[in-house]
């Protein structure tokens, strides 16, 4: 289990927390229908590195990017966000 | 290369057993192929041997960067059914079913294929609904399925555990006698050999690092053991698709997780055959040496590590304990994980690519396994005509620009959502 260091409730198990989705796949509201498909059922699903949201779901419910080694599990950076800050 | 028979056995009782050669050789790879297969497991052996056998295209190399049938194809749980609600699924599945049960015969190689039953329970009026339709939808498609009262589920496996108190009651069950359970290896072993035998190259310890264009086209692959020229290049990689296909700039509508599954100690008989759930997510065999064989969810997160976390397979074995008690007397032998690409209709993906050259066969979700000869059949199909089987033609990676998708959950668009 991966030991994720929420940006409000600090180091919590994984079993706190849910994966949504990669960052690159956020849709924009606002989004053209073809740029919005895109982002729907393309996913660069790297052998690596990837930026991912999560949710810390069983604690403070709050959103947060995760920056995530495929192979290794290994977590790069996590920042917090909410919808308005996604990419 | 001898054909196996008893008569190779009983011939060896008087030479110590020491005339058995090699099942395929261990060629170097040539300068250029007609097809070269990205990928080692059943799949893309399957699609060498009918490539050879049906439409006599014998320039074929099959690259496995590991060691063939290392991947997926070493990692399920064996389970062999062709019980889908959607015509395109059951259709396809059943093609393969029909190709499991003569498989042993056609490749001289004993995929020791068992029907011994795939049953799945209900607990609820809803659970029994939705079994009656799938049961019914199959059934109109001519593929046998039989719809069963809980007294008739009791009877066929003796050890679930049928109380009105129980954690999950059951309710009655809808069963595909036909369904059953093959040996994983020798899939992929008796592929090997048959295919080497026709002529195909097979080359392990042999990882493609690119792609080798001209103009948009693909028309080679450079390797960890050199360049290699191609007519038609085939992605059959399973868990690391995206990864392959990504060397050719594609993105797929697919994400890479982790499934898991686990083996206890041998036991006498005890499950009978194989035991699923419409409502829960495990699935519970008995193989051949004992072990009850137990899967369930995907780790609902990326990953490429081939390994997953224990918390997911305690899930998986909490839903086994509930639906048979007997199970927690035993100890775990062993747990695996593979990488699944978990594609986002929960359906496979088999024809061509926005690529010239460029083939895709993965997409496969954690149903693998059960389609690897008609898998073979259709992929090996396309490659042959360029134009796809008409029973892997649904399944094209266009079909989710165009919202044609096959969900057969009708879970959505999130691999993790369903």
């Amino acid at each position: 289990m991966m030991l994720i260091s929420c940006p409000h409730c600090g180091p919590r198990a994984q079993a706190e927390f849910t994966y949504e989705r990669t960052a690159d796949s956020v849709i924009q509201p606002d989004a053209a229908p073809a740029e919005a498909i895109e982002h729907l059922i393309a996913r660069a699903n790297p052998r690596g590195l990837d930026d991912e949201v999560w949710r810390h779901t069983f604690g403070c419910r709050a959103w947060l990017v995760m920056t995530r080694h495929r192979v290794t599990h290994a977590i790069e950076a996590i920042r917090a966000v909410g919808p308005e800050a996604l990419p | 290369m001898t054909r196996y028979s008893a008569l190779g056995l009983v011939r060896g009782v008087f030479n110590g057993q020491s005339h058995w050669q090699p099942a395929w050789r261990d060629p170097e790879p040539k300068a250029n192929y007609d097809i070269v297969i990205i990928g080692g497991g059943g799949h893309g052996l399957a699609t060498a041997y009918y490539l050879a056998s049906v439409h006599g295209i014998r320039n074929v190399v099959v690259l496995e960067k590991g060691w063939i049938g290392g991947g997926n194809t070493g990692r399920n749980t064996t389970l062999v059914r062709s019980n889908y609600r959607l015509p395109q699924l059951h259709n396809f599945f059943e093609f393969g079913l029909k190709m499991w049960e003569h498989l042993s015969d056609e490749l001289n190689y004993n995929v020791m294929f068992s029907p011994r039953g795939a049953l799945m329970l209900g607990h609820s009026d809803a659970d029994m609904t939705m079994l009656a339709q799938r049961g019914d939808a199959m059934r109109v498609s001519g593929i046998d399925s039989e719809l069963l009262s809980r007294d008739q589920v009791a009877k066929l496996e003796p050890l679930l555990d049928m109380s009105r108190s129980a954690r999950f009651p059951i309710e009655g069950g809808l069963i595909q006698r036909r369904g059953g359970t093959a040996r994983h290896d020798a899939v992929a072993w008796g592929y090997a050999r048959g295919a080497d035998r026709l002529g195909v190259d097979i080359i392990q310890k042999c990882e493609v690092t690119g792609f080798v264009r001209e103009g948009d086209a693909v028309v080679g692959v450079e390797t960890s053991r050199g360049r290699i020229g191609a007519g038609r290049v085939a992605i059959c990689v399973a868990g690391n698709s995206g990864h392959v296909a990504a060397m050719a700039g594609l993105k797929l509508p697919v994400e890479s997780q982790t499934l898991q599954a686990l083996v206890s100690e041998g036991v006498k008989p005890m499950i009978n055959g194989v035991i699923m759930s419409q409502s829960l997510h495990c699935y519970i065999s008995q193989s051949d040496k004992g072990g009850i064989v137990m899967g369930g969810d995907p780790d609902n997160w990326p990953s490429y590590a081939q390994r997953g976390q224990p918390m997911v397979t305690a899930g998986a074995i909490a839903q086994a304990i509930a639906l048979v008690p007997a199970l927690s007397r035993l100890r775990m032998l062993r747990t695996w994980g593979g990488v699944t690409d978990m594609s986002f209709d929960g359906s496979p993906i088999i024809g061509t690519t926005p690529v010239p050259g460029l083939y895709l066969n993965g997409g496969w979700c954690y149903g693998g396994f059960k389609a690897t000869p008609a898998s073979g059949w259709t992929y090996a199909h396309t490659l042959a005509t360029g134009a796809p089987h008409v029973l892997n033609a649904p399944f094209d990676l266009a079909r989710f620009r165009r919202g044609d998708t096959i969900d057969e959950s009708g879970a959505g668009p999130m691999p993790n959502h369903r």
